[in-house]
């Protein structure tokens, strides 16, 4: 076991963690907002963490120029998606939670 | 083995828990997302399977366009499910359960999975278009060799129902229907800042993998109907942030009734062609007499162009049609 194959396999296991707590987050949080943000760490902290720990264990380079080309997109449009839902959100005016209030 | 059962049955607990989901829902807005997750875990399963090209078309397709333009249709209509009476539930239900009994029924017959006596893999055929095809035409990816040129005719078919499905598409919502109320400015996502600076950026790069897809086919998954998919999807994605007048003015509609039956017609075309050659239909060994397979490959080559255009531009238009209609209203 050389120190690259710890080292993805801590990448590989936070980004599942980050991709659980997200999925947790999304049942648990009590309105739109707060859901969109756990969501936004599924996608970025967790699907990113996952493909840098695949990127350390690629022995080709077209696989690992796949794998940023992957990771690239994934940092545009997840936030994008994000953000769009809440603004849209807003405009729509979906109230904001805040501490007291019951779940929406 | 394990972990790949465990893979197996969570896709498809997944996959059913979807469906009752969407069968127990009155929103149809919500509805059409969860279609486009159970289009997702569909194509994983396919993955799982090693038919990429199969998943790679059920992703574009079943994710991507289809949701998009079941959500034009849903603007043009009310996104809530009608109730029905109790009563009238009954045939249905009747139906269902004998629909799925006999499905279930016949499943019995179907080789245990992963099996190595099952007819896909004893019948003489495989063996010969795993091995035929590397002399014949010398590409990596059989399911092209198969698709574009041994299974060429059925294709071509193919191509005939997406062709119609287009052109019924037009017809009825279409430059022939006779638009009564003027072209209102709806609210367009351009204003979104970030949405427009990033899908302006994202563009080329769409366009570009479309255009990956449609020549890298012979080599890996992908062919043309995936990548007139992707050509489509980046249109439509210009059309909805930046509004239906801004892309027609780079893709505009007389352009796109062109080159909907072009596709079509450069399919069929070549077929003549290879008759005029002196071959059978669609035999493009006649392409190049001398050297077969590259006649072949520029067959190929030919033929997913051919379904590239025709795909792309019926999407295209299709989603125009619904969204200048729900502009017009």
């Amino acid at each position: 076991m050389t120190v690259i194959e710890v080292l993805s396999g801590v990448l590989l296991a936070a980004g599942a963690f980050f991709v659980v707590t997200g999925a947790v987050g999304l049942v648990r949080f009590p309105d739109f907002y707060t859901r969109i943000h756990a969501v936004g760490v599924t996608d970025s902290a967790g699907a990113g963490l996952i493909l840098l720990g695949l990127l350390l264990r690629t022995t080709e380079w077209e696989v690992g120029l796949r794998l940023l080309i992957i990771l690239l997109f994934m940092v545009i449009t997840s936030p994008t998606a994000a953000h769009t839902l809440a603004q849209a959100a807003r405009r729509d005016g979906v109230p904001v939670w805040r501490a007291g209030d019951t779940r929406r | 083995m394990t972990a790949f059962v465990l893979v197996n049955i969570s896709l498809f607990a997944i996959l059913g828990a979807t469906a009752l989901a969407i069968t127990r829902m009155r929103a149809l807005y919500e509805a059409t997302m969860l279609t486009a997750l159970f289009s997702l875990v569909t194509g994983s399963l396919f993955v799982l399977l090693d038919a990429v090209d199969v998943a790679f078309t059920e992703a574009a397709v079943g994710v991507g366009i289809s949701t998009v333009l079941l959500l034009g249709v849903l603007s043009l209509t009310r996104s809530r499910e009608a109730v029905t009476p109790r009563r009238r539930r009954l045939p249905a239900a009747l139906v269902v359960l004998f629909a799925g009994g006999a499905l279930g029924y016949a499943a019995q017959d179907l080789p245990p999975f992963g099996s190595a006596t099952t007819p896909v893999r004893d019948h003489p055929v495989t063996e010969t278009y795993l091995v035929q095809s590397q002399q014949d035409m010398g590409i990596p990816n059989t399911v092209t060799s198969v698709l574009a040129s041994y299974r060429g005719l059925d294709t071509l078919g193919e191509l005939v129902v997406v062709f119609t499905a287009g052109v019924t598409v037009l017809l009825l919502l279409g430059p022939l229907t006779r638009r009564n109320h003027p072209v209102k400015k709806d609210l367009v996502l351009a204003d979104y800042r970030v949405l427009r600076v990033v899908s302006g950026v994202l563009m080329p790069f769409i366009l570009l993998f479309a255009l990956y897809v449609l020549f890298h086919g012979d080599y890996g998954a992908g062919g043309g109907f995936q990548a007139g998919v992707i050509f489509a999807s980046g249109f439509v994605l210009y059309g909805l942030v930046f509004g239906l007048d801004r892309v027609q003015q780079v893709l505009p509609q007389a352009v796109l009734w062109v080159l909907i039956p072009l596709g079509l017609l450069l399919f069929m075309g070549l077929g003549v062609a290879t008759v005029l050659l002196g071959g059978s239909f669609l035999d493009y060994d006649t392409l190049r007499p001398d050297d077969t397979a590259a006649g072949q490959r520029l067959g190929i080559l030919l033929v997913e162009t051919a379904i590239g255009l025709t795909v792309a531009t019926v999407m295209t238009s299709v989603f125009f049609s619904f969204t200048g209609r729900g502009a017009s209203r």
